[in-house]
């Protein structure tokens, strides 16, 4: 089988499999990382995402060999090495905002790749950044907040 | 080491003190204060029925090896923050912090035999079991270490793990109580209950640990676990619901796809194991193109859906009959309405997965299932093993909302396992089987007929519903399980299940002189179980914009209409802060404001909840702007966990009313993705805003139902409010609007 060598949450991680295994299957399955998860397979839930080069981006119909030298970035990296949470992490969690939690990756993940381009986004701009992720506990209220709050905290508003 | 270290500094602080500056001062300096203990009140209500079958306190908690508490629970945790609400019960008794006790949620051999995680009942029944064994418990571990300390129970102390003596240094955690014993007592009433005046935790917005390890990425899913050597499957589902295998062929699968370790094919049942997850992906893809079936019938058009439903219903049965509905008030008119609701998706947000290890006699088998005991029986009966060689584990799984596909994954995983024995196999369900084969919520058809009387009240109501069983859950009988009834020797189902579901809040819970509900049950065309609020959500819908309409005939406001017709304090109460919180919410050209009111299965929490819509009359776009509720859950336990459920339950529910039905063609489902059967995304959410009304000397009941069921009409009378359409048929669209 093919190797691949990925850059995963800052370190280099060689990777047996067949080209076409898509990203997240390597990440769950070789890399044993549980943050991002299966939801459909078809990028039309978006509990799968990950960050390449910061733009949040699902990662169920992404093979792995069309990857390259992207910097992949999962829920499981964004906290600082001493275990401090992102501020999008620690404003979810503040704000409670998750009931089984499934989705909570692709939430977190997308709040992510939206701040990271736009800091100070409005209400609108919050749920078109979150249009692809599904809630099915339906805690989207509280989801909009804590990326309200994360920006706040971030923009040391 | 660290905890010893620091109790020996507080020991040495408080010697030190005895001698030099006297107790008390020293108590005030150096925060050693003795706790203010909460008193006690005896308890002579009903025991929960999960203690009927565990009727002991170790039944539901140990003392751990470090003084801690383990708490047992039958229940499974679904997002819906059982856990939180069981430790803090636990806590609040037991006079503990909330870190020194530890949750082990449902396992066979380990934890009581709760049933089924559904129903809302896990508040009442499992905290409220933790709740009274934990009172009994620290009832016992004062006189226990009164004993050993030889001190007298009202001079001890019991307060954050330790009983300590009022007036010496002497103390003892529960460990050194028990001494590697556990309280093998009954819990017999009177309880001593901590008086709710005292309460630590109970009723306060305490914030869910897992929470913080979700954002993490460390809470474990079913989808999470790996074990050493784990292989990997997916089974083949079959072409229809009635399709039998003819033939499958995979002599080239090798070839084709790397890492294949077995297929297994038993009568209609087709999995295949390999090394890696996609490798089974692409497997199932490869099977399914190399096998045959024999078609399945056709369904009925979805055009004529509910007039085959009336066709093939039996003959009805009668609920409920109080009074003559055939008196009909001089001079008033009989009004009549028929409402309709699709087939409606569970859609869970991670698709099943089951794992399963044969160990040459044990099976163990860890699942996502609301009912690991219920599921264990249906598995030890398809497979026709003893249930004692069955060990059922349950791990938290995305939020399913009713019984889903988890136990027939848990069932593929367990055919699997004993064909490849040795291994534990991780069976994932895709998103289309997930979509396809869900047991749905059942279509229903409520037709209702009332008339008024002479000062516009209700004098006769009858409902008449249609409907299909709200529960086939997995227990004795093995074909409630899909596999089942694609094995070789395949077994269909015996019974209907839970039909009673069906006409739950079916009687409106208004002072109504004459009424009659009769239930017209069928055995319909698509694979259904219980949906979350069962067949509340569609009898409600019903009756409260029913309710809207009759208030109209008889010229009163819908919520003066509605109180005019109600004599419980809890229910008036609901309604009357729903008024307070939309009073004075200003009104645009084309909105308009709903409300419905239910007492969920009329005997458990009130609800009663608003909606805001604004109606486009060109283009018949309707936008939910927002939505409010008022509910009364009795005894609240975790305030933020409780406004959660409410928030989310109302969203969900909004969700079915305006976007979702389950489509099918000839012979298939055709609502098999996200994109076939759309849900609300983040562009449909109205602001939501929740009043909890606490009664914390009531029973505590349950809430993940109660704001589905009125969230529906709310819905459907603002719209009505909106734009002078009402619309009848569920999901309320655009389409219905201009129709």
């Amino acid at each position: 089988m093919p190797k691949f060598t990925l850059h995963i949450n800052g370190l280099q991680k060689v990777i047996d499999t067949e080209p076409d295994t898509p990203l997240l299957y390597v990440l769950r399955d070789n890399l044993e990382l549980n943050g991002p998860k299966f939801g459909c397979g078809l990028s039309q839930c978006g509990a799968c995402m990950v960050l390449v080069d910061g733009s949040a981006v699902t990662s169920c119909m992404r093979p792995v060999a069309s990857i390259g030298d992207s910097k992949i970035t999962t829920l499981e990296g964004l906290a600082s090495e001493n275990g401090k949470l992102h501020a999008v992490q620690d404003a979810f969690n503040q704000e409670q905002a998750a009931q089984c939690g499934y989705c909570l990756n692709g939430m977190v993940m997308a709040s992510v790749g939206l701040l990271n381009d736009n800091p100070n986004p409005n209400d609108s701009e919050i749920r078109d950044a979150l249009q692809l992720n599904l809630c099915r506990c339906s805690a989207h209220t509280r989801i909009i907040q804590a990326v309200k709050t994360a920006s706040k905290n971030l923009s040391g508003k | 080491m660290i905890e010893l270290s620091k109790t020996s500094r507080r020991k040495f602080l408080r010697d030190i003190g005895y001698i030099s500056v006297g107790f008390p001062l020293l108590s005030s300096c150096f925060g050693e204060q003795d706790p203010v203990v909460a008193a006690r009140v005896n308890y002579e209500g009903d025991l929960p029925g999960s203690m009927r079958n565990a009727s002991k306190v170790n039944a539901w908690l140990h003392v751990l090896e470090d003084g801690r508490v383990m708490v047992f629970s039958g229940k499974v945790e679904l997002g819906q923050g059982i856990r939180t609400a069981i430790r803090q019960v636990a806590a609040e008794e037991l006079d503990l912090e909330l870190d020194q006790v530890e949750v082990h949620l449902a396992e066979t051999g380990v934890t009581p035999d709760e049933g089924y995680t559904a129903g809302s009942s896990s508040v009442p029944n499992s905290a409220m079991s933790v709740r009274y064994a934990a009172a009994t418990a620290r009832q016992k571990l004062l006189e226990l270490a009164s004993a050993k300390l030889n001190i007298a129970e009202e001079d001890l102390i019991l307060y954050n793990g330790k009983v300590k003596s009022k007036k010496s240094n002497q103390s003892l955690n529960f460990a050194e109580i028990l001494e590697g014993a556990q309280i093998d007592m009954e819990v017999t009433k009177p309880v001593p209950l901590k008086i709710k005046s005292g309460y630590r935790y109970v009723g306060k917005a305490i914030p869910r640990k897992d929470i913080e390890k979700m954002v993490r990425g460390e809470e474990v899913y079913i989808q999470d676990l790996r074990f050493p050597g784990m292989v990997h499957a997916r089974v083949l589902r079959p072409a229809g619901y009635q399709s039998k295998l003819v033939k499958v062929d995979d002599s080239g699968l090798s070839t084709a796809i790397s890492g294949i370790i077995k297929t297994v094919v038993n009568g209609s049942f087709v999995g295949v194991i390999t090394d890696r997850e996609y490798q089974a992906v692409k497997a199932e893809v490869y099977l399914r193109k190399h096998s045959e079936w024999t078609p399945s019938p056709s369904f009925p058009k979805q055009e004529t859906l509910f007039a085959h439903l009336k066709s093939i219903a039996e003959k009805p049965q009668s609920i409920r009959n109080e009074g003559d509905i055939t008196t009909t008030p001089n001079g008033t008119d009989t009004f009549k309405a028929s409402y309709t609701k699709p087939y409606l998706k569970h859609g869970s947000i991670g698709p099943a997965c089951g794992i399963a290890m044969y160990d040459g006699e044990i099976l163990h088998i860890w699942s996502h299932s609301q009912g690991i005991y219920p599921m264990r029986r249906a598995i030890a009966a398809m497979l026709k093993m003893e249930q004692e060689k069955l060990h059922v584990i349950a791990i938290p799984g995305a939020g399913c909302f009713g019984h889903s596909t988890a136990d027939d994954a848990a069932a593929d995983a367990a055919i699997l396992a004993l064909s490849y024995p040795g291994k534990h196999i991780r069976v994932q369900w895709s998103r289309h089987d997930e979509h396809t084969w869900d047991p749905y919520g059942t279509a229903m058809i409520m037709e209702l007929e009332a008339s008024l009387d002479a000062n516009g009240k209700i004098k006769t109501w009858k409902t008449d519903v249609w409907t299909d069983s709200h529960s086939m859950r997995p227990d004795n009988d093995p074909a409630t399980l899909l596999d089942t009834r694609y094995l070789e020797n395949p077994v269909q189902l015996k019974g209907r299940g839970y039909l009673g579901g069906g006409h739950r809040n079916a009687d409106p819970y208004y002072s109504i002189p004459n009424m009659q509900v009769n239930a017209h049950f069928f055995n319909g065309p698509l694979r259904v179980s219980s949906l979350r609020s069962l067949g509340s959500y569609t009898t409600i819908f019903s009756i409260e914009s029913f309710m809207d309409e009759l208030a109209e005939k008889a010229g009163k406001d819908p919520l003066e209409f509605r109180l005019a017709h109600l004599e419980d304090a809890r229910a008036i109460a609901v309604i009357h802060k729903i008024q307070e919180m939309c009073n004075g919410e200003k009104l645009e050209e084309g909105e308009g404001i709903g409300y419905a009111f239910s007492r969920y299965k009329n005997t458990t929490a009130y609800a009663t909840a608003a909606a805001k819509v604004s109606v486009d009359r060109a283009s018949g776009t309707i936008k939910l702007l927002k939505m409010w509720a008022a509910v009364d859950v009795g005894e609240i336990i975790n305030l933020d966990g409780i406004i959660n459920q409410i928030e989310g339950g109302m969203l969900q529910a909004a969700s079915w009313t305006l976007k979702e039905e389950v489509t099918f063609e000839d012979n298939k489902i055709t609502s098999s993705d996200w994109r076939k059967y759309p849900v609300f995304r983040f562009s449909d959410i109205p602001e939501v805003e929740v009043a909890m009304i606490d009664r914390p000397n009531e029973a505590a009941e349950g809430g993940g139902e109660v704001s589905m069921p009125p969230t529906g009409a709310a819905i459907a009378n603002a719209v009505y409010n909106a734009c002078g359409k009402r619309v009848y048929d569920l999901p309320i669209t655009a389409e219905k609007i201009l129709g």
